[in-house]
């Protein structure tokens, strides 16, 4: 059995913060463990620019953003096992996985930082109708196939999720020479970004199409087209608003979802709302010494984030190896109140010695000109104004230390709309 | 108000990418001279001016490499080329090949599609073993 100080799962942006930050804050004995045989995780195949505006002040690709990190890593000659899976974790922070080389092996750990990202809501999910014919891509899976595979699923597209990588990936096809017809989308309003959809969509002429969905598949070998339909307020189709599209190729960009296998297996208390784990201010899960960080904990629009959240996330688990002592104090929960679906952390707790509470949150629908109010018990502790509120961008609230010290005796803390 | 109505006006509509506001802005040139309305920052009437004036964007791809530890390189235009240049650069893009080790920042095609920016490799690709 090997034995280290902190093992991080998942050498992804956010694996790969946190081991740095955990090294960094003295942690010596640091291991990554990664299935794929590269570093970089999903950025690497994200090969277009937008990434690092926040951290690095520059606008770089996937690649080259990553490219930055793994750099730092091997500098801190940090180890790192590739194209190595992990199958198991308990809760007494024992890992078992495998690769080629060791076969199965067991590793001891003193802290574990959870970084296993998320995967892509798959066409199971939606229950659309029809055979099951090839070209049909999650938009990920099509996004790997062209860009570093080199191989285009398809010439003529039609999208269905107007989430950032569906986005992306109309741009991507379409420069590559296919036909991107349409992009369609359950929801009223895009869960993309803005610069998306201009620089994505209207700069090649793709329509949106809002409040669509798909309804049929054609084609029984290969999909040789799609039927539309749009959908009423309570997202039902409406009869006789049907198109058919003729295409060989959907892509689904309809949501991710956190990969949480391992966390269950070990009994981390999950988030309903996020399919994460449920975490305190220090990121740590319900398991003392396992804490989580990035799309595993809960989905992220911005790398940035990622990485920001990840290094905190290495920093208190080593502080905790290092057994740097927390005044037990009682929790007190955090929670979405009216049109804040969930926050990040879930509790914390006043007497931890942090000079700010971060919380990040997601609301439920568009919103313009709303306050949002920071409750404690029914007391308003604060009110901000938001000019614009969405869901597909995620926020943040940053409590102060002179805030939290007056919230002693109450018991939960609730963002919420007014 | 001038009353010869001969000059040029032309109307845009084009939405701000500046912040997730996203206004939805109406850019009008009268006579050359370019003024815009629904923009609620100073950013907007920036970007507008940009995206009626000369807009411009980042190019992104990858080519096949020869020998390469991975089949593939990503690459970028090292700047933003004209809008109207992008389906010309995607095509140089479509006929190069890149051979191994290739570092971060190499030039893979200097000066494509004559627009005076460079296409770099965005990624490290080492020789296969």
């Amino acid at each position: 059995m090997y034995s280290y100080d902190i093992v991080v799962i998942g050498g992804g942006p956010a694996g790969l913060a946190a081991a740095l930050s955990a090294r960094e804050e003295g942690a010596e004995r640091v291991l990554i463990l990664e299935r794929e045989k590269e570093l970089g995780g999903i950025l690497n195949q994200c090969i277009h620019n937008g990434f690092g505006l926040h951290t690095f002040h520059e606008e770089l690709t996937g690649p080259e953003y990553a490219a930055r990190f793994i750099g730092r890593v091997r500098e801190q000659k940090i180890e790192c096992m590739l194209e190595t899976t992990v199958i198991g974790l308990s809760k007494e922070k024992e890992i078992t996985a495998m690769n080629r080389e060791q076969g199965l092996f067991h590793i001891k750990a003193k802290a574990v930082v959870l970084a296993m990202g998320c995967r892509e809501r798959p066409r199971g999910a939606l229950s659309i109708p029809g055979y099951r014919p090839a070209g049909i891509f999650s938009a990920g899976t099509a996004q790997r196939f062209v860009n570093i595979e080199g191989k285009m699923p398809g010439k003529e597209v039609v999208i269905l999720g107007s989430g950032d990588i569906g986005l992306i990936m109309a741009r991507r096809m379409t420069l590559e020479g296919a036909k991107v017809k349409v992009v369609a989308e359950l929801m009223p309003y895009s869960g993309g970004l803005k610069r998306n959809i201009v620089q994505c969509l209207n700069d090649y002429n793709i329509p949106l199409k809002l409040s669509h969905t798909v309804v049929g598949i054609d084609g029984k070998e290969r999909v040789c087209g799609v039927t539309l339909a749009q959908v009423d307020d309570n997202k039902k189709p409406i009869p006789g608003t049907e198109e058919y599209i003729s295409c060989d190729t959907l892509l689904l960009s309809v949501g991710l979802i956190p990969e949480n296998e391992l966390s269950l297996e070990a009994g981390v208390p999950m988030d309903r709302i996020t399919q994460g784990p449920i975490v305190n201010e220090h990121l740590e899960t319900g398991i003392s010494g396992i804490f989580a960080c990035g799309n595993v904990l809960h989905v992220h629009d911005l790398v940035d984030f990622v990485s920001e959240e990840a290094k905190n996330a290495g920093r208190y688990a080593a502080h905790y190896i290092k057994a740097v002592k927390k005044e037990q104090t009682e929790e007190i929960v955090i929670r979405g109140g009216r049109g804040v679906r969930y926050t990040v952390p879930q509790k914390f707790q006043i007497e931890n010695g942090e000079e700010t509470l971060l919380i990040r949150f997601r609301v439920d629908n568009v919103y313009k000109d709303k306050v949002l109010g920071i409750f404690a018990d029914d007391r308003e502790i604060r009110h901000i104004k938001k000019r614009m509120l969405a869901p597909g961008e995620m926020e943040e609230v940053r409590i102060k230390r002179e805030e939290l010290l007056a919230l002693k005796g109450c018991k939960e803390l609730v963002l919420a709309l007014e | 108000m001038s009353q010869n109505m001969e000059h040029v006006s032309e109307q845009t509509e084009l939405i701000c990418i500046g912040c997730p506001m996203g206004c939805l802005m109406m850019a009008v040139k009268n006579n050359g001279e370019l003024s815009v309305q629904g923009n609620t920052c100073p950013r907007g009437a920036e970007y507008a001016k940009k995206e009626l004036t000369n807009p411009c964007r980042m190019v992104t791809s990858s080519v096949p490499v020869v020998n390469g530890e991975t089949a593939r390189v990503s690459v970028k235009t090292k700047g933003e080329i004209p809008k109207e240049k992008i389906m010309e650069c995607m095509k140089k893009i479509h006929a190069l090949l890149a051979e191994a080790p290739v570092e971060i920042g190499d030039i893979i095609c200097a000066d494509i599609a004559g627009t005076g920016v460079d296409l770099v490799a965005t990624k490290a690709v080492a020789v296969l073993k």
